[in-house]
């Protein structure tokens, strides 16, 4: 079909989180306005999803009670989201480990911008600790997705509505002020409708809304145990769940890697954009240079990196933070590889020429004994 | 075909609205588009940017370091953009905005008195259609016909009643636009 008959529209990565969500079915959203993610919030409000698909929309009054809302969403079965920036999704923390601990689905969208503290409103991926590894308390992961494009801020939204029922574990979306804020041309998914309480009753037989009592015991949530025993088999469970869902649901992207490639960049969501173009930069003057894009950040492509770095000679690990990914690309490489830093912080994102400039700086100190003049340049 | 295009200026001359009509119309024409703004506090009489990519093939990086051609509202924006327009590349600036007109001699250097024409005329909300036509009349990247299709799509359609005059501005933007070097 010719382009120009499709249905391509112009918009920013928030505003198609927002479409996206209504029409992927999604029954509620709770949320508390920053920047710079606003535009979910205000996209909702101006295409009022209440009056057509039914989806509720409420503007909390913190991101603590935006939290609260999901995890009691998330009880009833509803397929449900929340959105917010940095320091919003740093108050969720407690909400996250207590939706894990009770197993309550939910998808979190995290926009992050420059940090610590308030930080600044430009973009920002210093959240990838906070995402990962989370700031709630207890032996808990969530699955983190990390789109890269503004299309893919749209598909990320129905692919976490998936995921987050199957595993029953909260989703987070991890994106940045830039890919959020940017526009680009998007093709909508088409209207799904959202589910009936039949269906809910049949597909979460563990959900507290009262479907089909006469049949079936109360559902009780709590994330509070008294017996150690017990939460220790819950814990057991739970770990059995993160195990099956790291050797299922591991998704990454190469772009030019190949056969011969000598070195590899690994960079998700802004920076994988920003990095392709180094790499295309690189290849043109004869680099033998691959990226690898996680798209998603846990489960983390550790097989896939670990095979990689058996026979390349280095890794720039490209993050616009002072390195938290670099870690787990450290711990993949299981020491075959030496990896290095790019990027910049606070609110400052990489241009490409920055990325190609931090090559040639780790190639240098990586291959200052046998490394030919002028290799990298025409 | 990839056009990497900064347009910058102050805040309130519709620096961000051209750049989306400019990807819409890219659009039109079937390529890639990205616009990526500056965002922050800024308000009216505050700096504000845009970089618009319009390419046939998949666009990687919607930051770039270089730009083909740079469009410069006031003296502040091409101070800072001038020197990263590649050799070769175009700087269209508005005579009235800027007082120190750009200095290169490796790159195109084109003047629209768009200020002046939208005083002229009593019409200060077309200023930056204006410079838009002078774009398009340098960089054929778009026809004034898809740029019209765009506004069909960007639009509410309450507002469609003004494409008219909008779509005078951009071909009168075509005949004020002059080529200084």
């Amino acid at each position: 079909m010719d382009n120009k008959e499709k249905d391509f529209v112009l918009l920013k990565g928030n505003e198609v989180i927002a479409k996206a969500a209504i029409r992927y079915g999604y029954d509620g959203f709770f949320g508390y306005p920053i920047t710079p993610q606003s535009e979910v919030l205000e996209t909702l409000a101006a295409d009022k999803p209440w009056e057509t698909t039914g989806m509720v929309v409420l503007q909390a009054e913190s991101e603590l009670a935006s939290i609260n809302m999901l995890y009691g969403a998330g009880c009833t079965g509803k397929l449900v989201f929340t959105s917010s920036s940095s320091p919003g999704v740093a108050l969720m923390q407690e909400g996250i480990s207590y939706m894990s601990a009770c197993e309550i689905p939910g998808v979190i969208v995290s926009v992050g911008r420059g940090g610590p503290g308030l930080g600044t409103i430009q973009p920002g991926q210093a959240d990838y600790h906070q995402a990962v590894y989370g700031g709630g308390n207890g032996d808990y992961r969530t699955i983190v997705l990390a789109p890269n494009s503004v299309q893919e801020m749209g598909d990320c939204m129905g692919k976490a509505a998936k995921l987050t029922f199957k595993w029953r574990v909260p989703v987070i979306v991890l994106s940045d002020g830039m890919i959020g804020q940017m526009m680009e041309k998007v093709e909508l998914p088409p209207f799904t409708p959202r589910r009936t309480e039949e269906e809910i009753g049949q597909q979460c037989p563990w959900a507290t809304n009262g479907i089909g009592l006469k049949h079936r015991k109360y559902n009780f949530m709590s994330s509070l145990e008294f017996d150690p025993q017990t939460m220790e088999d819950r814990n057991q469970k739970m770990a059995d769940k993160y195990r099956q869902i790291e050797a299922e649901e591991v998704d990454y992207e190469l772009y030019k890697v190949n056969e011969d490639t000598e070195y590899l960049i690994v960079a998700y969501g802004i920076s994988s954009r920003v990095s392709m173009k180094a790499v295309d930069l690189l290849c043109e003057a004869g680099v033998k240079i691959g990226m690898l894009r996680p798209k998603t950040l846990w489960p983390f492509p550790n097989k896939a990196i670990s095979q990689l770095s058996e026979r390349i000679k280095s890794i720039l690990c490209v993050e616009q933070c002072e390195g938290q990914m670099i870690n787990d690309v450290r711990l993949a490489t299981e020491g075959q590889a030496t990896v290095y830093h790019s990027g910049r912080s606070g609110g400052m994102v990489s241009s490409p020429t920055d990325v190609v400039e931090d090559f040639k700086r780790m190639a240098r100190e990586n291959l200052s004994k046998n490394w030919p003049k002028g290799y990298w340049m025409k | 075909m990839t056009e990497e295009i900064i347009i910058s200026g102050f805040g309130g001359q519709g620096v961000l609205s051209m750049g989306k009509i400019l990807a819409y119309a890219g659009i039109m024409e079937d390529k890639q588009v990205s616009w990526m703004p500056a965002y922050g506090p800024e308000q009216r009489g505050g700096t504000a940017n845009v970089t618009v990519i319009v390419s046939d093939d998949m666009i990687s990086s919607p930051i770039v370091s270089h730009y083909d051609t740079a469009i410069v509202l006031n003296q502040p924006s091409l101070e800072k953009f001038e020197p990263q327009v590649k050799p070769g590349g175009t700087i269209i600036y508005d005579g009235h905005s800027i007082i120190q007109p750009p200095k290169r001699d490796d790159i195109y250097i084109y003047r629209i008195d768009a200020m002046e024409e939208a005083a002229r005329t009593g019409n200060s909300k077309v200023f930056n259609m204006l410079v838009l036509g002078g774009f398009l009349k340098v960089r054929p990247i778009a026809t004034v016909e898809d740029v019209v299709r765009g506004l069909h799509k960007a639009l509410p359609e309450r507002h469609h009643k003004l494409i008219p005059m909008n779509e005078e501005a951009i071909r009168r933007g075509m005949k004020i636009i002059r080529k200084m070097n």
